[in-house]
């Protein structure tokens, strides 16, 4: 993989339709979760395509911004956006070798979502209302044991592939070396755990509640509204999409072109792509009707599993290839 | 020894350490039988694939029997006897679960780092089995120290067979007389301990172990 | 070298000059610019002797024990710490000059104040046991005499007496490891040291000693429990050169005694103090979520970082110990840069304190909040802190634990299964810790400066003078700097890192495309901050103009939703203690042994209900708590000596000498 290089036009094109084709498709998947999951309960539903419909809305009212909110409450919206979208567009969905996707690796990728939550939590604390406060300060619990939980997944997956580049790592999944290995098995375990609670789906959070107690992401941006709230519910259908890219791109590479392959192979890389999200979609609205959610206090537990699992990873690494 | 032959058997050995890792991390009793019906499931399959690529046919037996026996006999009756004596459905645990699965992953880095300098002129699959089933059985020991309700006891107890099995099935050669031995010792053991498990609630009114402590004047 | 040691000969001269200066109003700011002008001149003096081309200086003055005089050497090393030094001290300088003129006890810390940082220096350019020492304890006990500067305050001689206990302990273990690496000749310089060989037992031996001494100056688990208590007593200008500066020359004597001087490194070494430096990092955090006074938390942060620090060192020695020195290079670059960082950002964040306590006269957070209102440009210098310190991409915390990951990913490759195993379950405790530090900076900064103020002179709080906000903004600028520029700080510890790993160095940084960090190869890793700087703002700059553009721009002010039950009592936010509750649940069972307390009123009682949380300092309990009382107890024992009768004394001596003739008597 070149690093910088001769600045191709072709190269550029092919960041810049990245960047656009995750935005569009973003609320999608959100829309076609939230209709597989009705159609699943019996419910009619709305269309896919009501997030975008949202999304319209919300842009076009006003903001209504409390007395005590500061111009952080009013800045972390379009950054935890940015963060998120630029995260988003780092990883590889329809074809490896970005033309900035040498800029952040796996450990700084993680990272960024680190930026994103750390913003969205301080806007929670921002107003000063209780609400806000128990959303932020569970939301902070919970990436404490996640955010180790995916870096000891990362960590078994660059000590396979060696490398934390993500280009390199789906380059790796994609050869013949890789094998039925447990350590695998693991990581991708351990990698739904955490996406599911980053994500704030069941069993960790409802997406769909927003007065119970035991909210957490909703409870944390409740005081948002108007394009502000446009921007946060479009950060989490892109969150959502990134953790869905990211297990697409290094448990299921395939169809994914190569940097410098025809127009042709980048077709069949964004086909693949949409294939592979609206899977993943449908595999997660199963998962969500099908499970209860769990106590706040058990989640830390179920966490706690998945940083074992990415910890045993790596242990079991050993077992076999001498690495 | 590489190739599809080696990636199953790793994949199968591998999953019943996890599978025992579970089990630690079960807090209900329904769902730790379950999930120990899965462990003996996967055993059998290891076994199985043990069988076809050793061609050995008796060890299909020992995986029929793991099968027959431990996925499917002993978990019902289990459920059953949980059902009758209406213990309480949720194990208590001495030790957080957190911790115990802290613990639990130690004993894996360890049984690894004992194991593989040990067996070094073995072949890279019985190496690999020899340490994936020496953690099993800690495991097992494990999961028997840190619960408090007798059933939590028996499953470990029977999980630490399933690490033994696994290890007698690694190792080439094993007779048949030796698994039906082990197949035996663990119904032995399991129906003295579904017996003193009705003893205990005869006389106490629970299956905690703590009381049969207190009874004894261990515990104040 | 000559000039730099006129400069901290000039240091020392300030001090004796601040005595009569001190009660006069011109004082304070005399000396603070001259120390800012020193520090700043210091700075620029060793730069060029950063990089392992120059050659290595060394001066021997006629001063200390005669015939033998004081050794000076200004290597690669000894640069890089003078830098750090420096640049904290030239920025508390700049700091103190506004910060000070509300300070009441100014005669007790001006005189200090440079002595303090020349003694420091002196460390750093020692090449003898006798001149480190000396200059160690002198480092010591300025800094002690500036905890003791409020010494009204309620804590602060508790504070003064446990940190002068662990500064002895310290300094003893220290020359006793000297005393070990002299050999029977008494070779007390360090280039003798360097060629002698010493037997392995008596290697390991130095480890441990270095370990508690240097390791009780710079915080280690579990002797850190003086560091919480005396760094946020002082003043806080002093606090941040303690946290950011001093911790980091105590990390400077670990490394020129076990890198430098005790001969080749074994693979258990590794072991040992990268164990040491996970606890501490775990452990360090915990402490700090738990704080509601921000100093102290900030303290408690430092702990955290040492043992950041520690696990980069630890990481290094074993490379070092199986030769492979491309990644002893890797962590060492690591290690190194977060003492760079470190030294920015915790003095950054001790500012920002500083400026709290000044506007508002509290340091509890439980009593702050809504400071954004009022102190814009501490809030934002702070916030910049606070990102830095939480290792947020794209900033410069973020870039030294990214090389430590780096480093750690190149473990593997150890023959030694202890190591193999040990390293990934330390990257996990790295992780645990820096997602940990995010949650505790959430804190720090949500509960004071967000939200509504919860006392009144909070609501009140000004703005702080030009001089503190100038040094804050210049600290900012530097993190964010090293956090988008880190290929020039790496290039620049080459040279440093050259010296202790026997020539190997990560390749050329800036001649890579595009600044781009890349320590092994670029099919491996590689991260570029300025290219994510530069993407985030454009992309958040875009999206905001395109978003008012063509959706709504309108905003309305109305009371606060909070789910329709808005109360307008700021007691009703959440509060630091709430913000750690679920955390204090999940690890404090385990680490703190945490436990809740409900006191509910009898029903028609107009009793208000209270939650208490207990957390027990485990460390505290079980290691000092029973050393302190043996001691009472032995010293109890003792003090009968007091009161004998003359003739019982002479007893005494009487058989201490028959004692000591039949020793000599059997010996033969």
């Amino acid at each position: 993989m070149a690093i910088g290089g001769d600045l191709a036009i072709g190269d550029v094109v092919v960041q810049g339709v990245q960047l656009t084709l995750v935005l569009v498709v973003a609320p999608f998947l959100t829309g076609l979760v939230r209709t597989v999951k009705a159609r699943l309960l019996r419910r009619r539903g709305p269309s896919p395509l009501q997030p975008y419909r949202d999304l319209q809305r919300l842009l076009r009212k006003e903001v209504v911004l409390a007395d005590s909110a500061s111009w952080l409450f009013r800045v972390a919206p379009y950054l935890v956006f940015a963060v998120i979208w630029v995260a988003a567009a780092l990883i590889p969905t329809f074809a490896t070798g970005l033309l900035f996707s040498w800029s952040a690796d796996m450990i700084a990728i993680v990272a960024l979502l680190g930026t994103a939550r750390f913003f969205l939590a301080l806007a929670g604390l921002d107003v000063g209302t209780s609400f806000g406060g128990i959303g932020s300060s569970r939301e902070m619990m919970f990436a404490s044991v996640a955010e180790p939980a995916m870096l000891m997944a990362v960590f078994t997956l660059s000590l396979l592939a060696g490398s934390t580049q993500l280009s390199s790592v789906a380059n790796f999944m994609l050869s013949q070396h890789v094998g039925l290995r447990i350590s695998l098995g693991l990581v991708f375990v351990a990698l739904l755990i955490v996406a599911i609670a980053e994500n704030a789906r069941i069993p960790v959070d409802n997406p769909a509640t927003h007065l119970e107690l035991t909210m957490v992401h909703e409870a944390m941006v409740l005081e948002y509204s108007g394009r502000h709230l446009a921007m946060i519910e479009a950060a989490a259908f892109l969150k959502l999409l990134l953790y869905a890219s990211l297990l697409a791109c290094v448990f299921t590479p395939w169809g994914m072109a190569a940097a410098g392959e025809g127009a042709i192979a980048y077709l069949v890389g964004i086909a693949a792509y949409l294939l592979k999200l609206t899977l993943a979609g449908v595999a997660l609205a199963v998962f969500e009707t099908s499970i209860a959610k769990m106590r706040v206090f058990r989640v830390p537990e179920f966490l706690g599993a998945a940083l074992m699992l990415g910890l045993l990873g790596t242990l079991l690494l050993f077992v076999t290839r001498s690495l | 020894m590489h190739g599809l032959a080696f990636d199953v058997s790793h994949l199968l050995a591998g999953g019943l350490v996890l599978v025992s890792l579970m089990l630690l991390y079960q807090d209900r009793l329904y769902s730790l039988l379950n999930v120990f019906a899965l462990h003996a499931v996967v055993l059998s399959l290891a076994v199985a694939w043990q069988a076809h690529i050793q061609e050995a046919p008796h060890l299909f037996v020992t995986a029929a029997i793991a099968l027959g026996f431990k996925a499917i006999l002993i978990p019902v009756a289990l459920h059953r006897m949980v059902r009758r004596l209406g213990i309480h459905r949720t194990i208590e645990t001495v030790v957080g679960i957190g911790p115990t699965m802290l613990f639990g992953i130690g004993l894996v880095a360890l049984s690894i780092m004992v194991m593989l300098p040990v067996t070094e002129q073995a072949d890279a699959l019985t190496q690999e089995d020899l340490a994936f089933a020496l953690s099993v059985v800690l495991l097992g020991l494990l999961m028997m120290v840190t619960r408090r309700n007798a059933v939590g006891q028996v499953v470990g107890f029977m999980s630490l067979e399933n690490g033994l099995i696994l290890a007698a099935a690694g190792a080439k050669g094993m007779p048949l007389v030796v698994e039906i031995s082990v197949a035996f010792s663990v119904l032995i053991a399991f129906i003295v301990i579904g017996i003193f498990l009705f003893r205990i609630r005869e006389r106490f009114d629970t299956v905690d172990v703590q009381v049969l402590e207190r009874f004894r004047g261990e515990q104040p | 070298m000559n000039l730099i040691l006129v400069l901290v000969a000039s240091l020392f001269l300030a001090a004796i000059a601040a005595m009569p200066l001190c009660r006069r109003p011109v004082g304070r700011p005399a000396v603070y610019g001259f120390t800012f002008a020193v520090c700043t001149a210091i700075v620029v003096a060793a730069l060029p002797a950063l990089s392992a081309a120059e050659a290595v200086a060394a001066r021997v003055l006629p001063l200390g024990i005669p015939w033998i005089g004081a050794h000076f050497r200004l290597d690669p090393l000894a640069a890089f710490f003078l830098l750090v030094i420096n640049l904290g001290g030239a920025a508390a300088s700049f700091y103190a000059i506004g910060y000070g003129r509300h300070e009441q006890a100014n005669e007790r810390i001006l005189p200090f104040f440079p002595a303090f940082l020349a003694a420091m220096n002196l460390v750093v350019l020692a090449d003898d046991a006798f001149v480190f020492l000396f200059s160690w304890e002198l480092m010591s006990l300025a800094s002690w005499a500036l905890v003791m500067a409020h010494h009204h305050d309620r804590g602060t001689q508790h504070a003064g007496y446990v940190y002068l206990l662990m500064a002895s302990f310290g300094t003893l273990c220290l020359l006793l490891a000297f005393g070990l690496l002299a050999g029977t000749h008494g070779g007390y310089l360090f280039p003798a040291m360097r060629e002698g060989s010493l037997p392995r037992f008596a290697q390991a031996l130095v480890l441990v000693l270095v370990l508690l001494g240097a390791g009780s100056k710079a915080g280690i688990v579990p002797l850190h429990v003086w560091l919480p208590l005396a760094h946020p007593a002082a003043p806080s200008h002093v606090s941040a050169l303690m946290s950011g500066v001093m911790t980091k020359v105590a990390i400077y004597g670990l490394i020129r005694l076990i890198f430098d001087l005790s001969g080749p490194p074994e693979w258990w070494w590794g072991v040992i103090v990268l164990v040491v430096g996970a606890v501490t990092a775990v452990l360090g955090v915990l402490y700090a979520l738990m704080q509601h006074d921000l100093k102290r938390l900030l303290a408690y942060h430092t702990v955290e970082n040492i043992g950041i620090i520690y696990i980069g060192l630890g990481l290094a020695l074993a490379f070092l110990a199986n030769g492979m020195a491309t990644g002893a290079a890797l962590a060492l670059t690591a290690a190194l840069f977060h003492v760079l960082n470190h030294s920015l950002f915790k003095s950054l964040l001790f500012f920002g304190s500083g400026a709290v306590l000044r506007a508002t006269g509290e340091r509890d957070m439980e009593h702050l909040g809504g400071l954004i209102h009022r102190m814009p440009v501490t809030t934002a210098t702070f916030l910049t802190g606070c990102a830095a310190i939480s290792a947020l991409p794209p900033l410069n915390g973020f870039v030294s634990e990214w090389l430590t990951f780096q480093a750690i990913l190149i473990s593997p490759s150890l023959p030694q299964w202890g190591l193999k195993f040990l390293v990934p379950a330390v990257g996990a405790a790295l992780a645990l810790s820096a997602a940990l530090a995010a949650a505790c900076f959430v804190k720090a900064f949500g509960i004071t400066f967000l939200g509504r103020p919860r006392s009144r002179a909070a609501a009140q709080a000004q703005e702080v003078d030009a001089f503190s906000t100038g040094a804050m903004i210049v600290l900012a600028a530097l993190c964010v700097l090293a956090g988008v520029l880190p290929s020039l700080a790496v290039d620049a510890l080459s040279g440093v890192v050259e010296t202790l790993t026997a020539g190997a160095r990560l390749p050329q940084q800036a001649t890579m495309p595009w600044l781009s960090l890349i320590p092994v190869s670029a099919a491996r890793s590689s991260y570029n901050g300025l290219i994510l700087l530069v993407f985030i703002a454009v992309t958040s700059t875009v999206v905001a103009a395109f978003v008012r553009r063509l959706g709504s721009h309108t905003v309305r002010r109305s009371a606060a939703w909070d789910c329709g039950t808005p109360d307008p009592s700021p007691i009703t936010q959440y509060t630091a203690g709430s913000f750690a509750q679920p955390i204090r649940r999940v690890f404090g069972r385990t680490a703190f042994r945490a436990s809740e307390h409900v006191e509910m009123p009898e029903p028609a009682s107009l009793e208000p209900a209270r939650l208490r949380a207990d957390l027990r300092d485990l460390v505290w309990e079980y290691l000092f708590a029973p050393i302190a009382s043996a001691i009472t107890y032995a010293s109890g024992r003792i003090n009968a000596l007091q009161f004998l009768t003359i003739r019982r004394y002479l007893a005494l001596v009487f058989a201490v000498l028959l004692l000591l003739l039949s020793g000599l008597a059997l010996w033969q």
